[in-house]
Protein backbone atom coordinates (compact mmCIF):
# COMPACT_ATOMS: atom_id res chain seq x y z
CA UNK A 1 0.00 0.00 0.00
CA UNK A 2 1.09 3.29 -0.64
CA UNK A 3 2.42 5.39 2.47
CA UNK A 4 0.70 8.39 1.22
CA UNK A 5 -2.80 6.26 2.24
CA UNK A 6 -1.88 6.14 6.06
CA UNK A 7 -1.94 10.37 6.07
CA UNK A 8 -5.56 10.21 5.29
CA UNK A 9 -7.34 9.67 8.58
CA UNK A 10 -5.27 12.30 9.65
CA UNK A 11 -6.46 14.45 6.74
CA UNK A 12 -10.24 13.27 7.81
CA UNK A 13 -9.74 14.05 11.59
CA UNK A 14 -8.32 17.16 10.50
CA UNK A 15 -11.57 18.04 8.23
CA UNK A 16 -13.62 17.58 11.63
CA UNK A 17 -11.89 19.49 13.74
CA UNK A 18 -11.91 22.41 10.84
CA UNK A 19 -15.96 21.48 11.28
CA UNK A 20 -16.30 21.45 14.67
CA UNK A 21 -14.27 24.44 15.24
CA UNK A 22 -16.90 26.48 13.25
CA UNK A 23 -19.60 24.85 14.55
CA UNK A 24 -18.77 25.87 17.88
CA UNK A 25 -18.65 29.62 17.09
CA UNK A 26 -22.21 29.69 15.53
CA UNK A 27 -24.80 30.71 17.72
CA UNK A 28 -27.49 28.28 17.69
CA UNK A 29 -30.14 30.51 18.67
CA UNK A 30 -29.50 33.51 16.03
CA UNK A 31 -32.40 31.67 13.51
CA UNK A 32 -32.98 33.14 10.41
CA UNK A 33 -36.18 34.98 10.89
CA UNK A 34 -38.95 33.92 8.52
CA UNK A 35 -40.42 36.86 8.18
CA UNK A 36 -37.95 38.68 6.63
CA UNK A 37 -38.98 40.48 3.54
CA UNK A 38 -42.03 39.89 4.35
CA UNK A 39 -44.76 42.40 5.50
CA UNK A 40 -46.27 42.84 9.04
CA UNK A 41 -49.05 41.18 9.33
CA UNK A 42 -52.61 42.07 9.62
CA UNK A 43 -53.89 42.59 13.10
CA UNK A 44 -56.82 44.04 14.88
CA UNK A 45 -55.16 44.55 18.63
CA UNK A 46 -56.15 47.18 21.30
CA UNK A 47 -53.91 50.14 21.94
CA UNK A 48 -51.72 49.39 25.20
CA UNK A 49 -52.28 53.37 26.36
CA UNK A 50 -55.62 54.54 24.59
CA UNK A 51 -57.47 51.23 25.70
CA UNK A 52 -60.23 52.14 23.34
CA UNK A 53 -58.48 52.16 20.65
CA UNK A 54 -58.21 49.52 18.03
CA UNK A 55 -54.77 49.46 16.08
CA UNK A 56 -54.06 47.55 12.83
CA UNK A 57 -51.06 47.11 10.58
CA UNK A 58 -52.08 50.41 9.16
CA UNK A 59 -51.62 52.10 12.19
CA UNK A 60 -47.47 51.16 12.34
CA UNK A 61 -46.42 51.53 8.79
CA UNK A 62 -45.64 54.62 6.96
CA UNK A 63 -42.01 55.52 8.37
CA UNK A 64 -38.73 53.30 8.64
CA UNK A 65 -39.13 52.06 12.03
CA UNK A 66 -38.13 49.55 14.89
CA UNK A 67 -40.53 47.36 16.32
CA UNK A 68 -39.77 46.48 19.88
CA UNK A 69 -41.77 43.38 20.96
CA UNK A 70 -41.57 44.03 25.10
CA UNK A 71 -42.94 42.69 28.34
CA UNK A 72 -42.87 43.79 31.87
CA UNK A 73 -42.41 40.09 32.81
CA UNK A 74 -39.18 40.33 30.77
CA UNK A 75 -36.11 40.96 32.73
CA UNK A 76 -34.17 41.64 29.45
CA UNK A 77 -36.55 44.72 28.73
CA UNK A 78 -35.59 46.45 31.59
CA UNK A 79 -32.17 46.51 30.70
CA UNK A 80 -32.80 47.06 27.81
CA UNK A 81 -35.59 50.13 28.11
CA UNK A 82 -32.64 52.92 29.31
CA UNK A 83 -31.06 52.67 25.96
CA UNK A 84 -34.88 52.63 23.87
CA UNK A 85 -34.93 55.81 25.65
CA UNK A 86 -32.01 56.87 24.02
CA UNK A 87 -32.86 55.83 20.33
CA UNK A 88 -36.26 57.41 20.58
CA UNK A 89 -35.08 60.56 19.22
CA UNK A 90 -33.22 58.97 16.43
CA UNK A 91 -36.33 56.12 15.54
CA UNK A 92 -39.46 56.19 15.91
CA UNK A 93 -40.32 53.33 17.99
CA UNK A 94 -43.48 50.72 17.87
CA UNK A 95 -44.19 48.81 20.96
CA UNK A 96 -45.80 45.35 21.25
CA UNK A 97 -46.89 44.74 24.63
CA UNK A 98 -46.18 41.16 24.40
CA UNK A 99 -48.59 38.81 26.65
CA UNK A 100 -48.36 41.10 29.53
CA UNK A 101 -50.68 42.91 31.74
CA UNK A 102 -52.11 46.35 30.93
CA UNK A 103 -51.71 48.08 34.16
CA UNK A 104 -48.60 46.90 34.85
CA UNK A 105 -46.83 48.01 31.27
CA UNK A 106 -48.75 51.39 31.59
CA UNK A 107 -47.31 51.72 34.99
CA UNK A 108 -44.26 50.38 33.82
CA UNK A 109 -44.07 53.67 31.10
CA UNK A 110 -45.43 56.11 33.31
CA UNK A 111 -42.57 55.34 35.79
CA UNK A 112 -39.64 54.45 33.17
CA UNK A 113 -40.86 56.85 30.29
CA UNK A 114 -42.14 55.72 27.18
CA UNK A 115 -39.91 55.52 24.43
CA UNK A 116 -42.66 54.46 21.98
CA UNK A 117 -44.39 56.10 19.29
CA UNK A 118 -47.58 53.72 19.57
CA UNK A 119 -47.82 50.35 21.90
CA UNK A 120 -50.16 47.73 20.62
CA UNK A 121 -51.34 45.42 23.71
CA UNK A 122 -50.77 41.89 22.44
CA UNK A 123 -52.50 40.04 25.45
CA UNK A 124 -52.43 36.78 23.86
CA UNK A 125 -49.68 36.96 21.79
CA UNK A 126 -51.35 36.13 18.75
CA UNK A 127 -49.66 38.87 17.02
CA UNK A 128 -46.43 37.48 18.57
CA UNK A 129 -46.90 34.33 16.66
CA UNK A 130 -48.06 35.90 13.82
CA UNK A 131 -44.78 38.13 14.05
CA UNK A 132 -42.84 34.67 14.63
CA UNK A 133 -41.31 36.02 18.22
CA UNK A 134 -40.41 33.29 20.48
CA UNK A 135 -39.31 35.51 23.42
CA UNK A 136 -38.50 39.02 24.80
CA UNK A 137 -37.16 41.40 23.67
CA UNK A 138 -37.41 40.93 19.94
CA UNK A 139 -36.97 44.18 17.47
CA UNK A 140 -37.61 44.46 13.40
CA UNK A 141 -36.78 46.62 11.35
CA UNK A 142 -39.35 48.08 8.94
CA UNK A 143 -39.92 49.84 5.87
CA UNK A 144 -42.18 52.83 4.73
CA UNK A 145 -44.23 49.91 2.82
CA UNK A 146 -43.85 48.05 5.93
CA UNK A 147 -41.65 45.19 5.36
CA UNK A 148 -39.94 43.58 7.84
CA UNK A 149 -36.30 43.90 6.52
CA UNK A 150 -34.05 43.26 10.02
CA UNK A 151 -34.78 41.01 12.66
CA UNK A 152 -32.59 40.93 16.40
CA UNK A 153 -33.41 39.00 19.07
CA UNK A 154 -32.39 40.19 22.38
CA UNK A 155 -31.37 43.40 23.77
CA UNK A 156 -30.65 46.17 21.82
CA UNK A 157 -28.04 48.17 23.28
CA UNK A 158 -25.31 50.55 21.22
CA UNK A 159 -23.39 47.87 19.94
CA UNK A 160 -26.51 46.36 18.29
CA UNK A 161 -27.62 49.67 17.18
CA UNK A 162 -24.20 51.11 15.88
CA UNK A 163 -23.60 47.52 13.85
CA UNK A 164 -26.61 46.29 12.90
CA UNK A 165 -29.73 48.31 13.02
CA UNK A 166 -28.61 51.65 12.15
CA UNK A 167 -26.89 50.66 9.07
CA UNK A 168 -29.87 48.91 7.66
CA UNK A 169 -31.96 51.77 8.74
CA UNK A 170 -29.53 54.26 7.13
CA UNK A 171 -30.12 52.17 4.03
CA UNK A 172 -33.73 52.13 4.01
CA UNK A 173 -34.03 55.94 4.56
CA UNK A 174 -31.82 56.57 1.53
CA UNK A 175 -34.21 53.99 -0.42
CA UNK A 176 -36.29 56.96 -0.50
CA UNK B 1 -23.12 -4.02 41.68
CA UNK B 2 -26.01 -2.21 43.34
CA UNK B 3 -24.84 0.95 41.68
CA UNK B 4 -25.08 -0.39 38.21
CA UNK B 5 -28.43 -1.92 39.15
CA UNK B 6 -29.81 1.68 40.43
CA UNK B 7 -28.30 3.84 37.04
CA UNK B 8 -29.40 1.40 34.99
CA UNK B 9 -33.07 0.99 36.19
CA UNK B 10 -32.72 5.51 36.46
CA UNK B 11 -31.76 5.24 32.53
CA UNK B 12 -34.84 2.89 31.95
CA UNK B 13 -37.27 4.44 33.82
CA UNK B 14 -35.94 7.79 32.01
CA UNK B 15 -36.72 6.35 29.14
CA UNK B 16 -40.08 4.75 29.40
CA UNK B 17 -41.80 8.26 30.74
CA UNK B 18 -41.57 10.08 27.20
CA UNK B 19 -43.15 12.34 29.43
CA UNK B 20 -45.74 15.09 27.89
CA UNK B 21 -43.46 18.04 30.47
CA UNK B 22 -46.90 20.29 30.21
CA UNK B 23 -50.34 19.41 30.65
CA UNK B 24 -52.79 21.26 29.09
CA UNK B 25 -56.17 20.04 28.91
CA UNK B 26 -57.80 19.96 25.68
CA UNK B 27 -60.96 18.25 24.88
CA UNK B 28 -61.20 16.57 21.09
CA UNK B 29 -63.72 15.22 18.93
CA UNK B 30 -62.27 12.37 18.53
CA UNK B 31 -59.77 10.02 19.04
CA UNK B 32 -58.30 10.41 15.92
CA UNK B 33 -57.76 14.43 16.30
CA UNK B 34 -55.77 13.48 19.73
CA UNK B 35 -53.76 11.38 18.06
CA UNK B 36 -52.80 13.79 15.27
CA UNK B 37 -51.94 16.69 18.18
CA UNK B 38 -49.95 14.55 20.27
CA UNK B 39 -47.89 13.64 16.69
CA UNK B 40 -47.91 17.14 15.57
CA UNK B 41 -46.61 18.18 19.12
CA UNK B 42 -43.96 15.80 19.00
CA UNK B 43 -42.56 16.53 15.86
CA UNK B 44 -42.45 20.39 15.97
CA UNK B 45 -39.73 21.67 17.64
CA UNK B 46 -39.98 24.37 20.59
CA UNK B 47 -38.11 27.57 19.10
CA UNK B 48 -36.59 29.22 22.24
CA UNK B 49 -35.84 25.40 24.07
CA UNK B 50 -33.85 24.30 20.67
CA UNK B 51 -33.68 21.09 21.91
CA UNK B 52 -37.18 20.16 23.00
CA UNK B 53 -40.31 19.22 21.47
CA UNK B 54 -43.38 21.80 21.76
CA UNK B 55 -44.96 18.74 23.43
CA UNK B 56 -41.96 18.39 25.63
CA UNK B 57 -41.60 21.74 26.89
CA UNK B 58 -42.94 24.14 29.26
CA UNK B 59 -42.36 27.33 27.42
CA UNK B 60 -44.44 29.94 27.54
CA UNK B 61 -44.20 30.05 23.71
CA UNK B 62 -44.79 26.31 23.54
CA UNK B 63 -47.64 26.45 25.42
CA UNK B 64 -48.72 29.08 22.92
CA UNK B 65 -47.63 27.21 19.76
CA UNK B 66 -49.61 24.10 21.03
CA UNK B 67 -52.64 26.41 21.53
CA UNK B 68 -52.32 27.42 18.02
CA UNK B 69 -52.05 23.59 16.82
CA UNK B 70 -55.28 22.62 19.01
CA UNK B 71 -56.81 25.61 17.15
CA UNK B 72 -55.61 24.84 13.80
CA UNK B 73 -56.78 21.17 14.38
CA UNK B 74 -59.84 22.67 15.60
CA UNK B 75 -60.62 24.77 12.22
CA UNK B 76 -59.94 21.12 10.69
CA UNK B 77 -56.32 22.26 8.92
CA UNK B 78 -54.86 19.59 7.74
CA UNK B 79 -51.40 18.19 8.79
CA UNK B 80 -49.61 19.35 6.35
CA UNK B 81 -51.43 23.12 6.53
CA UNK B 82 -50.78 23.33 10.32
CA UNK B 83 -47.15 22.27 9.24
CA UNK B 84 -46.71 25.32 6.56
CA UNK B 85 -48.34 27.90 9.03
CA UNK B 86 -45.90 27.47 11.58
CA UNK B 87 -42.79 27.43 9.40
CA UNK B 88 -44.34 30.62 7.43
CA UNK B 89 -43.60 32.60 11.11
CA UNK B 90 -40.80 30.29 12.66
CA UNK B 91 -39.12 29.29 9.38
CA UNK B 92 -37.73 25.17 8.55
CA UNK B 93 -36.41 25.19 12.38
CA UNK B 94 -39.84 24.31 13.80
CA UNK B 95 -39.64 20.94 11.89
CA UNK B 96 -37.79 18.48 13.61
CA UNK B 97 -38.22 16.55 10.39
CA UNK B 98 -37.10 19.24 8.10
CA UNK B 99 -38.67 18.42 4.63
CA UNK B 100 -36.53 17.86 1.21
CA UNK B 101 -35.70 20.97 -0.22
CA UNK B 102 -32.40 22.49 -1.85
CA UNK B 103 -30.55 23.33 1.17
CA UNK B 104 -31.51 20.47 3.68
CA UNK B 105 -30.29 18.08 1.04
CA UNK B 106 -27.04 17.42 1.81
CA UNK B 107 -28.90 16.71 5.54
CA UNK B 108 -31.33 13.99 4.11
CA UNK B 109 -28.30 12.60 1.66
CA UNK B 110 -25.50 12.25 3.75
CA UNK B 111 -26.14 9.05 5.34
CA UNK B 112 -26.73 7.40 2.38
CA UNK B 113 -23.79 8.55 1.10
CA UNK B 114 -21.59 7.78 4.11
CA UNK B 115 -23.68 4.37 3.75
CA UNK B 116 -22.53 3.65 0.23
CA UNK B 117 -19.11 4.84 0.93
CA UNK B 118 -18.79 2.65 3.99
CA UNK B 119 -20.09 -0.60 2.02
CA UNK B 120 -18.11 0.30 -1.23
CA UNK B 121 -14.64 0.21 1.13
CA UNK B 122 -15.94 -3.00 2.44
CA UNK B 123 -16.04 -4.81 -0.73
CA UNK B 124 -12.68 -3.22 -1.87
CA UNK B 125 -11.28 -4.43 1.55
CA UNK B 126 -12.88 -8.25 1.65
CA UNK B 127 -12.20 -8.43 -2.25
CA UNK B 128 -8.66 -7.83 -1.66
CA UNK B 129 -8.03 -10.31 1.01
CA UNK B 130 -9.69 -12.76 -0.86
CA UNK B 131 -7.23 -12.10 -3.67
CA UNK B 132 -3.94 -12.06 -1.33
CA UNK B 133 -5.24 -15.49 0.36
CA UNK B 134 -5.73 -17.22 -2.61
CA UNK B 135 -2.33 -15.82 -4.30
CA UNK B 136 -0.38 -16.82 -1.24
CA UNK B 137 -2.20 -20.57 -0.79
CA UNK B 138 -1.70 -21.31 -4.02
CA UNK B 139 1.95 -22.87 -6.13
CA UNK B 140 2.53 -21.90 -9.24
CA UNK B 141 3.64 -25.28 -11.70
CA UNK B 142 7.42 -24.29 -11.11
CA UNK B 143 7.07 -24.29 -7.43
CA UNK B 144 5.04 -27.24 -6.99
CA UNK B 145 7.30 -29.30 -9.45
CA UNK B 146 10.17 -27.91 -6.58
CA UNK B 147 8.21 -29.15 -4.01
CA UNK B 148 7.89 -32.20 -5.18
CA UNK B 149 11.23 -32.50 -5.75
CA UNK B 150 12.29 -31.38 -2.05
CA UNK B 151 9.80 -33.90 -1.11
CA UNK B 152 11.24 -36.69 -2.97
CA UNK B 153 14.63 -35.81 -2.05
CA UNK B 154 13.68 -35.56 1.39
CA UNK B 155 12.66 -39.30 1.03
CA UNK B 156 15.02 -41.07 -0.37
CA UNK B 157 17.25 -38.95 2.40
CA UNK B 158 14.99 -40.45 5.24
CA UNK B 159 15.17 -43.97 3.23
CA UNK B 160 19.15 -43.57 3.14
CA UNK B 161 19.54 -42.90 7.01
CA UNK B 162 17.67 -45.92 7.87
CA UNK B 163 19.67 -48.15 5.55
CA UNK B 164 22.31 -46.75 7.18
CA UNK B 165 21.33 -47.15 10.66
CA UNK B 166 20.64 -50.67 10.41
Amino acid sequence: MKRVYLFVPLIIFLALVALFAKGLKLDPTEMPSALIDHSVPEFSLPSLVAEERMLSREDLIGEVSLINVWGTWCPSCMHEHPYLMKLASQVPIIGINYKDVRQDAQQWLQKLGNPYVINVFDEQGTLGIDLGVFGAPETYVIDRQGYVRYKHVGVVDERVWLERLKPVIDRLRNEG
Amino acid sequence: MRTILRLFLLIAVSLTSQSFAAIDTYEFADEQTRERFYRLNHELRCPKCQNQSLADSNSPISMDLRREVYRLLEEGKNDREIKDYLVDRYGEYILYRPELSPHTLMLWLAPLILLLIGAVALIVLIKRRRLTLAQSSALDTEEQARLDRLLKDSHTATDKDLKARD
